[in-house]
């Protein structure tokens, strides 16, 4: 049982990963033995994602050694990382969802039979495999027909099929139902006892505690620490995590809760139509919004911005009752909203930081017929640059260029210039490091400070601990439940998130 | 204006050869006919600018044309119509195409190669089908005020006993106005920069409470207006048209000229005066294979290789500069 006095596996060793800009990865080591589940924590930006694609053979690293049974490999494509027996699990699935299971499984390396693909082979060895990872579905499926529980385990299956000694499991359970996450960890331990290595990454640490023989912590860049079996509890991860007392790296001063800001009345959202959806936020108050990935949070979030109608119920803004048809009306009415996709909705990559901070306030540098005020417009974004600390050469970079944590805050600039009244934040440090990350907090505490009321979605339990004055829980399009803040806790959120419990919304 | 200075290169080598090649391509006749035509094609280059800015594309316009030129006689001749209603009538079709164009993108999401494919079928269609396939022409005196647009400048109020305005087409004049004002209202007005913002991330721009859909409306609506205004100078230039094929490829050399020009097909960008520069040298192309001797029939492959090249180079500098700056960049976390 006790994998760990074995050899290890995969040794990684002083690995070193560069990007323009920034090192990802600074001199970190790790290593995994046969039949061990190591658990690789850290925050976003960590590098953690960064070593897993060192491992993938999707990039190479600087400097640093990678040995596999005692030998140095060298990864250079994804190829030779299955051949040295490395399998990653995306955390983005990478399934052609209009092709069948068994297709997917073995895309790429089809067996043949006179020039075509040999399809009885491929289904009968499809269907062990899942029997395997415990998926009871027909290899002629459609993948698309699959929860993306299920299409996970199918992603398990393929990494399976290509003899994987050391399987690199990315957040696998972020956007898995509760039922799907106890059947996933069952797999992984079955995995397990059967001699296969894996590296578990997960923000989840309910499930490190669970699952993990080791733990491996990253920071910044680094290796932050180990823990063993027996030492594994949910305070110590954090401390190695966050590297620094949590007090105060989520910079909250207290706030009088001052009217009610934002209040949403019998809202039910086109894809959760069912669900009645009540709640107010104050001026000065942070609520965060906890939940799964496919809870409806992000969905709430688009209702109040007017990017998609809701099905019934009103929503009023500062006592007054508002239609949000269109993200203009939202905006009008002093809704503001920071969008999880941040490249895609939140900034235009292809234009510069000047640009993006006043598309908001175009309408505010108006003249005549329309001319824009561009004196008065370079005046506000060089206001905006230097109050954000936003790291740029010059207003005239294009966003691109900038790191993930300045490009959030080019996204904040260009709702903080006109001055919303509630500002909605959908995954605010997606992405970004730690540095930029506190900055953040501290702008949402200083916001708050001034009046404005922030609601504000966050998968990463610490922030939402950290952060919220109050916190509403979400589970399949329901607010299962709110909790104050001495009533906050990851037992507490989790039993709301997964809908074990549900607590009278108040 | 790097990228102008590209095409303005090549504009100038080919003039330059062309009239070492051919002693009668500096006569002040060719000039000025080059002059006009280039200034035409512009025009409607600058029309498609818009759609294209946006990301989208108006493959309509070449049949637009068509029917906008078959339309005017058959109303002011053969219905015997006043021509200032023949004028309205022809202006309120084209902004209902673009109008109906815009509309079906943005509501009902179609997409826009697919609807303007249809319409390029469609308005041929009509045009041909109005007038039985008979060939229309603007000889009648009804169109002397109106050829005035098509002339040289000697002929506007005031201009007469000036010397160089003989030299210089009317059209070009229309050009330039419209050049300025299109490129005051991309680059200086709130609704330029809506438009190149949703062009290069639509979602972003909504998000950003820009009412996208409303924009896009309005780029198909000038293009089809600008459109049909080029309809109705070609036909005065030409002064015959074939219902079945007045117009045709027009929209691939309005496309042509814009790609030329800087503009992206993706959406974003877009200078006028590059466009101008891109039109102009298609027309000149086009008059250099007649004047220096190449078989005729072989001037829509010279045009498509030299667009090509000039893609080609295009994309190579954009990957040099990228690497360099990589380069750079790299350099600087280094130090």
């Amino acid at each position: 049982m006790n994998a760990s006095d074995n050899a290890p596996l995969l040794v990684v060793e002083g690995v070193t990963k560069r990007f323009p800009g920034v090192t990802a990865l600074d001199k970190v080591s790790l290593s995994v033995s046969k039949g061990e589940v190591l658990a690789l924590i850290g925050e976003n930006g960590a590098g953690k994602s960064t070593l897993m694609k060192i491992l993938a053979g999707v990039q190479r690293p600087d400097e640093g050694a990678i040995r596999v049974d005692g030998r140095d490999v060298s990864l250079d494509s994804v190829q030779s990382a299955q051949a040295s027996g490395i399998a990653l699990i995306h955390q983005e699935l990478n399934l052609s969802g209009n092709l069948s299971v068994a297709a997917n499984m073995f895309l790429g390396r089809e067996p043949l039979r006179f020039g075509l693909i040999d399809t009885h082979k491929i289904q009968q060895e499809a269907a062990l495999l899942l029997e395997r990872v415990g998926l009871d579905v027909s290899p002629e499926t459609i993948v698309d027909a699959l929860s993306i529980g299920q299409q996970q385990l199918v992603e398990i299956a393929r990494a399976l099929s290509v003899d994987a000694r050391v399987l690199i499991m990315d957040e696998p359970t972020s956007s898995l139902s509760q039922h799907e996450t106890e059947r996933l960890m069952e797999v992984v331990k079955d995995l397990r006892s059967r001699g296969v290595s894996i590296i578990y990454i997960s923000h989840r640490l309910g499930e490190v505690k669970e699952l993990a023989d080791r733990v491996t912590v990253f920071r910044d860049g680094k290796n932050a620490g180990d823990l063993q079996r027996d030492e594994i509890n949910h305070d110590r991860m954090v401390r190695l995590m966050v590297g620094r007392d949590i007090s105060q790296f989520y910079a909250r001063t207290p706030h009088q809760p001052g009217d009610i800001a934002l209040e949403v009345q019998g809202l039910r959202s086109s894809s959760h139509p069912a669900c009645e959806l009540n709640f107010r936020v104050r001026a000065h108050e942070i609520v965060g919004i906890a939940g799964l990935v496919g809870a409806g949070r992000t969905e709430l979030l688009e209702v109040l911005f007017g990017v998609e109608e809701a099905a019934s119920g009103t929503v009023s803004i500062g006592g007054r009752e508002v239609a949000l048809r269109s993200p203009l009306d939202a905006i009008q009415a002093g809704v503001a909203l920071v969008p999880e996709n941040r490249k895609q909705q939140g900034i235009i990559l292809e234009m510069s930081v000047r640009t993006n901070i006043g598309l908001a306030g175009l309408r505010q540098h108006r003249k005549k017929a329309g001319f824009l005020n561009q004196g008065q417009e370079a005046r506000d974004v060089a206001t905006m640059i230097e109050r954000l600390r936003i790291k740029t050469p010059d207003e005239h970079q294009v966003t691109q260029y900038l790191s993930g944590g300045n490009q959030q805050k080019v996204v904040l600039g260009k709702w903080l210039a006109i001055e919303p009244k509630v500002l909605l934040l959908d995954e605010p440090t997606r992405g970004i490091d730690v540095g930029a990350k506190q900055e953040i907090y501290r702008l949402m505490d200083e916001l708050a400070k001034k009046g404005v009321a922030i609601l504000f979605v966050s998968s990463e339990m610490e922030e939402i601990l950290g952060m919220s004055d109050r916190t509403l829980v979400m589970h399949e399009g329901r607010i299962t439940g709110e909790l104050l803040r001495d009533q906050l806790s990851e037992e507490a959120v989790m039993q709301l998130a997964t809908g074990r419990l549900e607590a009278v919304a108040s | 204006m790097k990228k102008n200075l590209g095409i303005l290169g090549i504009l100038l080598v080919v003039f330059v050869a062309t009239a070492i090649g051919n002693s009668n391509f500096l006569t002040a006749y060719n000039m000025f006919n080059l002059l006009e035509r280039a200034s035409l094609y512009g025009i409607i280059g600058i029309g498609v600018a818009f759609v294209i800015i946006t990301g989208g594309i108006d493959l309509s316009i070449g049949s637009l044309i068509g029917l906008v030129a078959t339309l005017l006689p058959f109303l002011v001749l053969d219905l015997s119509l006043p021509l200032a209603v023949g004028l309205i009538a022809i202006f309120a079709l084209s902004l209902c195409v673009g109008l109906t164009h815009g509309v079906l993108i943005t509501r009902l999401k179609l997409q826009p190669f697919v609807v303007t494919l249809c319409g390029l079928m469609i308005y041929r269609g009509i045009a041909r089908w109005v007038v039985s396939d008979k060939t229309m022409g603007y000889g009648n005196e009804v169109f002397s005020g109106l050829k005035v647009l098509v002339g040289n400048m000697s002929q506007l109020p005031g201009m007469s006993g000036v010397s160089w305005a003989k030299h210089v087409p009317v059209a070009f004049l229309i050009l330039l106005v419209l050049g300025v004002i299109s490129s005051v209202f991309l680059n200086k007005t709130i609704y330029g920069r809506y438009l190149l913002a949703l062009g290069r991330n639509e979602q972003a721009a909504r998000f950003s409470g820009i009412n996208t859909s409303l924009m896009i409306v309005l780029a198909y609506v000038i293009c089809s207006l600008i459109s049909g205004f080029g309809g109705l100078l070609f036909a005065l230039d030409y002064g015959s048209i074939q219902p079945d094929s007045f117009g045709n490829f027009y929209e691939l050399y309005a496309i042509a000229a814009a790609v030329l020009g800087g503009c992206s097909l993706r959406g974003g960008e877009g200078s006028i005066v590059g466009i101008i520069l891109g039109a102009a040298l298609m027309r000149l192309l086009m008059n250099s294979i007649s004047m220096l001797g190449i078989d005729d029939q072989l001037e829509p492959a010279v045009i498509g290789i030299v667009i090509l090249l000039g893609v080609i180079v295009d994309e190579l500098v954009k990957r040099f500069a990228a690497r360099r700056r990589a380069i750079k960049q790299a350099r600087e976390v280094g130090a």
